[in-house]
């Protein structure tokens, strides 16, 4: 066994799960905030611990911009009463948060996040079949919310878990579909190549921007975020699959669909917008020095974080669909779509060779 | 008899649903905009801004002192006997206690208890105050940590209500009867 490889992959495995916790904690400050913008109010604005009243200007700023919130929403999911209703399916109830947080983690595995720092390779796992390895992944996400709304043995997250199964299922094939044109152009199913060829050639977005609207679109019917969050209705459904789940439980939920979207920003990135690299000041080749490649982790990280906010903005634009508007536009409109897309882009690489 | 509406098909511009996300944006954008840059806020930071109320508005009720600083209350007790909740509790002067700080007056009340928690704002005692020393103002957020603290004896209600010269009606008495000591009486 190579001990350098394993500390090394142990120290970049806590960094990044760390950082994506982070993420998804202000991201749920994010989302408090910007909805609060788009709808004429203030948002959270006077959570702070005591001692930041002696702070002078630096304190009263980050208390108005809710910076201390997610630490006490934290808190209160921590400190919070467990509660188990009577009735329900224990093993499936207990499993279910589980279940769905996992494959939401896992996902970021693959993506690499920057070049190199020194001779480390920026990405956890520099998989032969990176894209493959997160279908697969993400495709496991929907056993926690099925599972879910089955072990409440409750009406509500019943309708959940099954709205769920069935939009998860559908979209994922125009998710899958929408990425065989980068395929077929790249020629290559990892990661950090496609990425590596976005850096000669250009952001992919240019040569497919139809699949990067159909990932899109996917990426948020998968993630449950609005207008999909069918599953969690909260005007039809009262709270969805997790409405009998209380305390750090439902907090895994609501990591879960955070992480979800963390990582779907990262797959936009990585797949259609060149990963961690900028067509100017060499940002597009492997880093050299130390600081370069600190740069380019901070520039995956400022175009995640754009499409993270693309997620949260999006959510107060549109209504939700309707469950059969939902199924139409999945299976009559951009399946059909993702299929024609593939058969031009592989007509145009055929014509040019 | 039901009325059936039916609905304009959508043309095909309006299905690929692009003139909705375009003005969803413009929308959400010009809002987060406003609030960011133009202070278009429609929160009220409540603690440190408050309500303006409204003159009649009916807050809780405190007791009034004349223009001269003294205590109206005469200790009739009419407001104790028509509060609907019982929240009042006054203690008349009795045969031995003083009767009263001002001239012309016969008697005030040794003790004016309200008890806000029980006080349900009808402001029956303020329309049936004869000496009109009994006012609803205009606080309405009363805390406490204790029930006792709820309970506002006459020295807390004469400082919370202030001043409230009102009709005057002693000094218009004094200078009636001052009047009346010359025959005849010139008014």
């Amino acid at each position: 066994m190579d001990w350098n490889f394993i500390i090394f992959s142990l120290v970049k495995i806590a960094i990044v799960v760390g950082v994506v916790q982070g993420i998804v904690a202000y991201s749920v400050l994010a989302e408090r905030k910007i909805s609060a913008w788009i709808q004429d109010r203030v948002g959270p604005n006077r959570t702070a611990p005591p001692f930041m009243k002696f702070v002078p200007v630096l304190g009263p700023f980050l208390t108005r911009l809710g910076i201390f919130q997610p630490l006490a929403d934290g808190l209160k999911f921590l400190v919070k009463e467990d509660f188990t209703p009577a009735g329900v399916k224990k093993i499936y109830f207990w499993l279910a948060p589980a279940v769905s947080v996992i494959p939401a983690m896992l996902t970021v595995a693959v993506i690499p996040f920057g070049s190199n720092l020194g001779a480390q390779k920026m990405v956890i796992a520099d998989l032969n079949v990176g894209i493959l390895y997160t279908f697969g992944i993400v495709s496991m996400g929907v056993y926690g919310i099925v599972l879910a709304g089955y072990a409440a043995n409750s009406k509500y997250p019943f309708f959940g878990g099954i709205r769920s199964s069935a939009q998860m299922i559908s979209y994922e094939i125009s998710m899958g579909m929408s990425v065989i044109p980068v395929l077929l152009i790249v020629g290559n199913l990892n990661l950090g190549q496609i990425i590596g060829w976005q850096s000669g050639h250009g952001w992919l977005v240019a040569y497919a921007p139809l699949s990067f609207i159909i990932f899109m679109v996917a990426s948020f019917a998968e993630t449950n975020r609005t207008p999909f969050d069918l599953p969690e209705a909260e005007t039809e459904l009262v709270g969805g699959y997790h409405t009998e789940y209380s305390s750090m439980k439902f907090a895994l939920f609501f990591l879960a669909e955070y992480s979800n979207m963390v990582a779907s920003s990262a797959m936009m990135v990585t797949l259609f917008f060149g990963g961690w690299t900028l067509p100017f000041w060499g940002l597009d080749q492997p880093a050299q020095s130390l600081a370069m490649g600190v740069l380019q982790i901070f520039v995956f990280l400022a175009k995640m974080l754009f499409f993270m906010v693309v997620f949260i903005w999006v959510r107060w634009m549109f209504p939700r669909f309707r469950y059969d508007q939902l199924m139409d536009l999945g299976w009559r409109t951009f399946l059909p779509l993702a299929l024609v897309n593939i058969l031009i882009t592989a007509v145009w690489l055929w014509l040019r060779s | 008899m039901a009325i059936t509406v039916n609905r304009k098909p959508l043309t095909f511009w309006e299905k690929l649903y692009l003139p909705a996300i375009v003005g969803g944006l413009k929308v959400t954008l010009k809002h987060a905009y406003g609030t960011l840059f133009q202070g278009k806020v429609v929160t009220m930071e409540y603690p440190e801004q408050k309500w303006s109320m409204p003159e009649n508005y009916r807050g809780a009720p405190y007791l009034v002192k004349d223009q001269d600083g003294d205590t109206k209350c005469v200790s009739c007790q009419l407001c104790e006997f028509v509060c609907p909740p019982k929240a009042i509790r006054i203690t008349p002067p009795g045969d031995s206690a003083r009767l009263a700080d001002r001239a012309n007056a016969e008697k005030m009340p040794l003790e004016f208890e309200i008890n806000m928690l029980r006080c349900i704002y009808c402001g029956f005692c303020q329309e049936v105050c004869p000496e009109e020393a009994i006012f609803l103002q205009k606080d309405y957020s009363l805390t406490g940590t204790t029930r006792a603290e709820m309970i506002f004896n006459k020295e807390k209600l004469l400082a919370l209500g202030g001043v409230s010269p009102g009709i005057q009606k002693w000094k218009d008495k004094l200078a009636e009867a001052k009047a009346q000591e010359n025959f005849p009486v010139k008014l």
